[in-house]
């Protein structure tokens, strides 16, 4: 089953006077239970398609399905419920509600999903501590480090067991030891939850752990790489 | 859906003390703002109430039966077709409150050094005391005894004017329904006082009976007069009147009777609308711009809890709770307020020194603040409402945010 396929993607943003592609007829498949991580120079495009994918972003043309359903032509109410259902989204920066503590930042979208109030308790501490914030839990954003924070919007992203994981640079604000930690939860994830990753990184370390291996160079797939058979 | 209400609730109230200062500083335009709304309300309704309540016990009662052209020519030929006798056993087992029957013509009053036109009012004060402006125990010298008392009461400014006194004679002239001449000397038995200054000039006070013997009119009068529980509310008096009496007579709304006062509490009832709907207009911009700027610095977790699947109308709802906080918690602090400033003043604020302007608009020089629980729902509703519509603005745009552009979004 497919989990994502991309058709024939465009996107150009106007930048001053000049156009830039930041994809260019782009098409791709991940199939359920992919781990893909998508790298690029800064500019090639790997945001732009995490966006698209997610719904955050309309492309120029071309379609895009999410587990076969086509949501590039949804509406703006649609696509809300299909993210917070489906999607787990971990963003660069600016990840956390700076009025929530960690664990209402976790619980926020199972809040807003009806999970129960019990529910959302014992789950949120449960992935809180997988992250290593054990006895942070009532910290707000601006009493945490970035790395602290990168791990509550992790947290917050994989804690109501999406099928589909878009992470823009999620080991970019943190030290090492924490960055593969991390690594290990997603491949936890991946291999054990069946959920599907996708990941815009620059990071070595992540793509190293990736089973598909997908480099961009404005806005075109130049390369891919199985590394499962490699 | 309540779990998101929660959520929704959290977020807005801890968002609306994120920056306390500007909380603050417009919670505090809310409060007075309530305040002046609900204060100046009470002052103008005190004030309209006092007008009327005076000029309902000066003439009018609530509700009054006449001869049908009395109103238009009130002079003694357009006697009630009814003798009084007649008048009393119909109106005695009804119930109401007060009534009385009255003649009231003009006549011209002259002392020994100078004369008067006035307004001749027969009574039985007994019936008259609770309808009366006319503070009976403040009279000096002494009120009426009864229909037939001989004696003449009149104001004291009446009898400056006059220059008499109490114990003096004066001549009273006035018609008999044959149009002769009817005139007889009397004793002034007493000088009352009034709140307004014009209604000592105005009237004299004799005796029912003495009246009916003086204008020749055997047992007839001018009017009847019945006094309800509210002056707002007559229409059930009216129509037990009405009920009561034949198409022969006219029964008339205080309303009717005195034109002026009664388009004068219609005025007011929709000046004091007018004064609320002015102040929330200034306060709405305070509102608006501190919801704008909310909105502006939050465009960033706006564009975050939209990535994550909140709802363009979550987003609406968050800014639109957080404004009817903010109007809530400064509703509740400004009718405190206000009910803690109108509470003391409710026995009364002296404005003597505007006293000749005052009794100018028929209003005594001391003002009765009202605190109405009307006027205060009316106050916090146009409040609620209005604000709850100010806030869509600002709502709307938050809610129509592209995530992604606003997750972006350098500040």
């Amino acid at each position: 089953m497919t989990a994502v396929r991309c058709v024939d993607l465009c996107k150009t943003y106007r930048q001053g006077d000049q156009d830039i592609k930041a994809l260019d007829h782009l098409s791709i498949e991940v199939e359920d239970g992919g781990f893909v991580c998508l790298s690029s120079p800064s500019g090639g495009g790997k945001t732009t398609l995490l966006n698209a994918i997610g719904g955050l972003d309309k492309p120029d043309s071309g379609e895009v399905y999410i587990a076969g359903e086509r949501i590039d032509d949804l509406s703006k109410g649609d696509l809300a419920e299909l993210r917070l259902h489906r999607i787990g989204f971990v963003f660069q920066a600016f990840n956390l509600i700076p009025v929530l503590s960690a664990r209402e930042n976790v619980e926020f979208v199972m809040q807003v999903q009806g999970v129960p109030a019990s529910e959302r308790g014992r789950k949120s501490l449960e992935i809180l501590e997988e992250v290593g914030l054990e006895g942070l839990e009532d910290r707000l954003p601006s009493e945490m480090s970035g790395g602290q924070q990168q791990r509550v919007a992790v947290a917050r992203a994989i804690v109501s067991n999406p099928a589909l994981v878009l992470a823009d640079e999620p080991t970019a604000n943190l030290d090492s030891k924490t960055a593969d930690g991390l690594i290990d939860l997603f491949k936890h994830l991946n291999e054990h939850h069946g959920t599907t990753f996708i990941i815009a990184t620059h990071d070595q370390r992540v793509m190293a752990y990736a089973k598909r291996l997908v480099r961009m160079l404005d806005g075109r797939i130049v390369e891919e790489i199985d590394q499962n058979a490699a | 859906m309540i779990n998101t209400l929660r959520i929704l609730t959290m977020l807005a109230w801890r968002n609306l003390w994120r920056n306390h200062r500007r909380t603050l500083i417009m919670l505090g335009a809310v409060v007075v703002g309530v305040w002046a709304m609900i204060f100046m309300t009470a002052l103008t309704m005190g004030m309209v109430n006092d007008m009327i309540e005076d000029s309902i016990s000066v003439l009018p009662g609530h509700v009054q039966v006449h001869h049908p052209d009395y109103l238009d020519d009130p002079n003694i030929t357009n006697l009630l077709p009814l003798a009084d006798a007649t008048i009393a056993e119909t109106f005695q087992p009804a119930g109401f409150l007060a009534w009385t029957t009255r003649i009231k013509v003009p006549a011209v009053i002259s002392s020994e050094r100078e004369s008067r036109g006035v307004t001749l009012l027969g009574i039985d004060p007994q019936r008259e005391e609770v309808m009366s402006f006319v503070d009976y125990g403040a009279v000096d010298g002494r009120f009426l005894a009864g229909p037939d008392d001989a004696g003449l009461v009149i104001g004291r400014k009446l009898a400056e004017n006059l220059e008499t006194e109490l114990g003096k004679r004066v001549v009273l002239m006035s018609q008999d329904p044959e149009n002769d001449i009817a005139d007889r000397g009397f004793r002034v038995v007493g000088l009352f006082t009034a709140d307004v200054q014009a209604y000592e000039e105005q009237y004299v006070f004799a005796g029912k009976k003495t009246v009916q013997d003086l204008l020749r009119v055997g047992d007839r009068v001018t009017s009847v007069v019945v006094l309800g529980d509210d002056y707002r509310n007559v229409d059930p008096v009216f129509e037990k009147v009405s009920a009561l009496v034949d198409d022969g007579v006219t029964v008339s709304r205080w309303t009717e009777i005195d034109t002026y006062l009664g388009t004068m509490l219609r005025v007011m009832d929709g000046f004091v609308i007018v004064w609320v709907i002015i102040i929330f207009l200034a306060l709405s911009f305070g509102l608006v711009n501190t919801l704008v700027m909310a909105v502006f610095e939050r465009v960033r977790e706006i564009g975050l809890m939209l990535a994550l699947g909140m709802k363009p109308s979550g987003i609406l709802g968050q800014i639109v709770i957080e404004s009817m906080m903010l109007l809530v918690i400064g509703l509740s602090l400004g009718n405190l307020l206000a009910w803690a400033t109108i509470k003391p003043l409710e026995s009364g604020i002296d404005i003597s020194v505007v006293a000749e302007g005052m009794a100018m608009m028929g209003a005594a020089s001391v003002l009765y603040p009202q605190l109405r629980l009307e006027d205060v729902i009316l106050a916090n509703t146009v409040v609620l409402i209005l604000g709850f519509f100010a806030s869509l603005s600002p709502a709307w745009r938050a809610s129509r945010f592209q995530p992604i552009e606003a997750i972006t979004k350098v500040n």
